[in-house]
């Protein structure tokens, strides 16, 4: 299929805990197909195996079974495995575990440099990625003296300026303010609509789902419930028993039809709740 | 009234082209069995103030007092202030560093001193406190516990000092919702047990739902200071400074802009549902 | 505290210092460093300061930036400064109790620690006007030469941008870990060296537990942005020499081979 960017089929994650000699599932039996251009949100709590699954996807852990494909390459063949990894590029939680330089832009290069690719394209690469980012005033700055927010906004220009088709972020707002959040959630979304990259945005934060297309929940290794937020969260039982959080409004809403009153079950913003009563 | 800061400032870099003033004229009095929130965006002097309030940082001007002793003055224990004054930063477990949970949680008595009977009571009470099972875990090694235990183990380490007050850097930052609401529900069970708590967040949802006063900062000044419920009400002014108010009571102003007759200074879910459920009802018999 | 290290420091600027080439500003030190120890008199030292001079003002570097630091080195210069004085042998200037001052110790003195300022400044400047990743791009280059005997150019130079990277955020570590341990009552400034060095325990241990999180998470990050060490990898500047690098070098190795020749004909 052309409009495939990641295919997991039947995919099953084992390791071994260091003085246990019983095999640990971290994904069992997980099958998922993403499409192009899709805004797909991860959700789960912490050890639900959704920080496992992103590491299978661009072939920085790979499956004891099942295979991973990644733009129809499969993440178990080596000779493969840096052009996956151009294609599916990853953000971590931590931005000041993942920035190399002690300059913004040259940081933003590394990824390209490792590439091979010219210097004058670098140039072009990075200021362009900075430019998306909207971080292009801050090229010359030292990034340990940025803020949370824009310190990751230089690691998302960092996997930019490698041109991948898919951007994967694991927990890319876990360690960030308010403030941070909101930056990141802004730069996600623009890179899906404006920069029509496939995003997989693995997060335990509820609210920084309601914008994806699709939510995949995960719990012990296993995908639990999958569907648009709309459908997720109008589940709110099952949700929290999960863990997660729904948004205050939506338990509202739920909370005053299990009183009877008429209330529709997918609300998921203030202004459809002000509609609804 | 048990912490009382007067006129505090605090330079960074004194003197040189990159001097910051980064507290600036603070006076605020904490009285016991108070559960204060501390908020304002990064920046603004939360960090560098709750530092002031156990003598980790001195003011450059000003006088902080702790149960009637200038913390800062020559014959000020400042042991004994830690001890009274416990804090908790930021990602706490990064902190650990003993063989077992056990010999973690007792190095602040230790270093107090304590006999070893009084450390083992304190250090059994504080993993008690925090809901971690004594017997299973105190030989574990702390780095093999989940990020939620993890956390717990370093609040037990302070709350073993026995602190009167105790300041949370916080808390729930990084974990997931479960782990947020276990440590929160703990800050509930402690402030029952009779401990002042100063509770930074960037939650506005958590502060509604705990804390009985905001203390709101801004460019190293006390930007506002009132009752919960108070504070809340100002939704324009918080916006101004760079901060939100609970989406519940967000929707609850919105909804009474509308023309509906409700009470819209609700903090929580169940207080709205309440509201609504009776205003609600009497529009439906009316 | 511990943020008043400067030694390292990068300062920004556009001069013509700024923009020479990396590599000729790191053999262009080489040969300074090297002429001090061809100077036996005092003489020469005015040519040294001139070129000291020269090269801060066209560095536009604040003549009081350059002053600090030397600060952290005082006590250095000044032992070297004391163990010359009172060691060297000669004609008495005065004496004071068992301690004997003579003329020669305090010229050799002086020539000692002007020695040890010249040096600490010459190499301050270098990197106060070469970004730490251009030094360490010089660096890589210069010793590439030496790959085929097996010398891991590239990965010392990436080791080396990795520390610099993380010096500033290791020590903000440093900084809260104490912090923290100071709340539970720890104690690092009393107490006999043995005691001193046990107390250290609570910092330390986190401290590297912290790095090795640190480095490992680095790790699988640069493995995600296709790093596969340096065979292949581009640069986004490239070094080139230009016209003014070819310039300065041949500026220096005059001034080089003036030093040197004086040395031999005592010309100055």
């Amino acid at each position: 299929m052309v409009d495939e960017m990641i295919r997991i089929e039947n995919v099953t994650y084992e390791y071994s805990s260091i003085g246990e000699d019983s095999q640990l599932m971290a994904i069992k039996d997980v099958n998922i197909s993403i499409d192009k251009g899709e805004y797909l949100v991860i959700l789960g709590h912490n050890g639900s195996g959704k920080s496992t699954l992103a590491k299978l996807m661009n072939g920085l852990l790979l499956p004891t079974r099942g295979n991973v494909y990644v733009n129809n390459m499969n993440t178990k063949d080596e000779d493969k495995i840096w052009n996956i990894r151009e294609t599916a590029g990853m953000v971590f939680q931590n931005p000041d575990n993942q920035i190399v330089a002690t300059i913004v832009e040259e940081d933003v290069a590394f990824g390209p440099e490792n590439q091979g690719v010219p210097p004058l394209e670098i140039r072009e690469r990075v200021d362009e990625a900075l430019r998306i980012v909207e971080m292009e005033e801050y090229k010359k700055h030292a990034p340990h003296l940025l803020s949370g927010g824009q310190k990751q906004r230089v690691a998302i220009a960092g996997i930019l300026a490698m041109k991948p088709e898919c951007i994967i972020l694991d927990e890319p707002t876990a360690m960030l303010d308010p403030t941070g959040r909101i930056e990141i959630i802004n730069t996600i979304r623009k890179l899906n609509k404006e920069e029509k990259k496939t995003i997989i945005h693995i997060t335990h934060f509820m609210d920084e789902a309601v914008e994806a297309d699709r939510i995949l929940v995960m719990e012990q290794g296993e995908i639990v419930m999958e569907g648009s937020p709309r459908e997720i969260f109008s589940q709110v039982e099952k949700v929290k028993n999960l863990g997660l959080d729904v948004p205050q409004v939506t338990e509202l809403a739920y909370e005053l039809r299990r009183e009877g009153f008429n209330v529709p079950v997918d609300i998921l913003t203030i202004e459809e709740l002000v509609k609804a009563l | 009234m048990i912490i009382k800061l007067e006129n505090i400032n605090y330079v960074y870099n004194p003197n040189t082209p990159f001097e910051k003033k980064a507290l600036d004229n603070i006076s605020l009095n904490i009285n016991e069995g108070d559960f204060i929130g501390l908020i304002g965006h990064t920046g603004s002097g939360k960090s560098t103030l709750v530092q002031h309030l156990n003598g980790l940082m001195k003011p450059t001007s000003g006088k902080v007092i702790v149960d009637g002793v200038d913390i800062n003055s020559k014959d000020a224990n400042l042991k004994e202030v830690r001890q009274k004054v416990g804090l908790v930063f930021q990602y706490p477990e990064h902190q650990l560093f003993e063989e077992t949970v056990y010999k973690d949680i007792a190095f602040g008595p230790k270093n107090l001193g304590l006999e070893r009977d009084e450390v083992h009571r304190r250090v059994k009470k504080a993993m008690e406190l925090v809901e971690l099972d004594f017997e299973t875990l105190k030989d574990r090694s702390p780095f093999e516990l989940s990020g939620g235990q993890k956390r717990r183990v370093a609040i037990a380490g302070v709350l073993a000092m026995k602190p009167k007050v105790l300041i949370l850097d916080e808390p729930t930052a990084g974990l997931d919702p479960r782990g947020r609401d276990e440590i929160l529900g703990r800050l509930e069970t402690l402030y029952q047990e009779g401990i002042t708590i100063i509770l930074v967040s960037h939650s506005m949802e958590d502060i509604a739902k705990l804390v009985n006063r905001i203390v709101v900062m801004h460019r190293g000044k006390i930007a506002m200071e009132d009752k919960t419920r108070e504070i809340f009400k100002e939704a324009e002014k918080l916006a101004e400074l760079g901060l939100g108010i609970p989406q519940i009571t967000s929707f609850m102003k919105e909804y009474k802009s509308k023309g509906n007759q409700i009470e819209d200074t609700v903090l929580t879910v169940e207080e709205a549902k309440d509201e609504l459920i009776n205003y609600l009802r009497r529009k439906g018999n009316a | 505290m511990l943020k008043d290290i400067t030694i390292g420091q990068y300062f920004p600027g556009d001069t013509f210092v700024h923009k020479l080439d990396p590599r000729i500003k790191i053999i262009i030190i080489i040969m300074f460093i090297t002429s001090l120890f061809f100077i036996k008199t005092f003489p020469p030292y005015l040519l040294i300061l001139a070129f000291i001079l020269f090269s801060i003002w066209l560095s536009k570097v604040p003549f009081k930036y350059v002053l600090k630091g030397l600060k952290p080195l005082m006590i250095i210069i000044g032992i070297t400064f004391v163990i010359n004085v009172l060691l060297t042998k000669g004609e008495v200037l005065f004496e004071i109790g068992p301690l004997t001052i003579t003329k020669e110790g305090l010229s050799q003195a002086v020539f000692m620690a002007l020695r040890l300022i010249f040096l600490i400044t010459g190499t301050s400047l270098l990197t106060l006007t070469t970004s730490p990743i251009s030094l360490t791009d010089g660096i890589e280059k210069l010793l590439s030469p030496f790959k085929r005997v097996g010398l891991p150019a590239h990965e010392l130079a990436m080791m080396m941008t990795i520390a610099l990277r993380f010096i500033p955020t290791l020590l903000e570590e440093t900084d809260k870990i104490m912090k923290a341990q100071m709340a539970r009552g720890a104690d690092f400034e009393s107490g006999n060296i043995i005691n001193r060095a046990k107390n250290l325990v609570p910092l330390l241990v986190p401290l590297f537990i912290n790095a090795f999180r640190r480095a490992d998470e680095l790790a699988i990050a640069m493995e995600a942005r296709c790093y596969r060490g340096g065979e292949h990898r581009t640069r986004l500047n490239e070094l080139k020499l230009k016209k003014q690098d070819i310039f300065a070098i041949i500026l220096m190795s005059i001034f080089f081979g003036f030093i040197i020749i004086n040395r031999y004909t005592g010309f100055i």
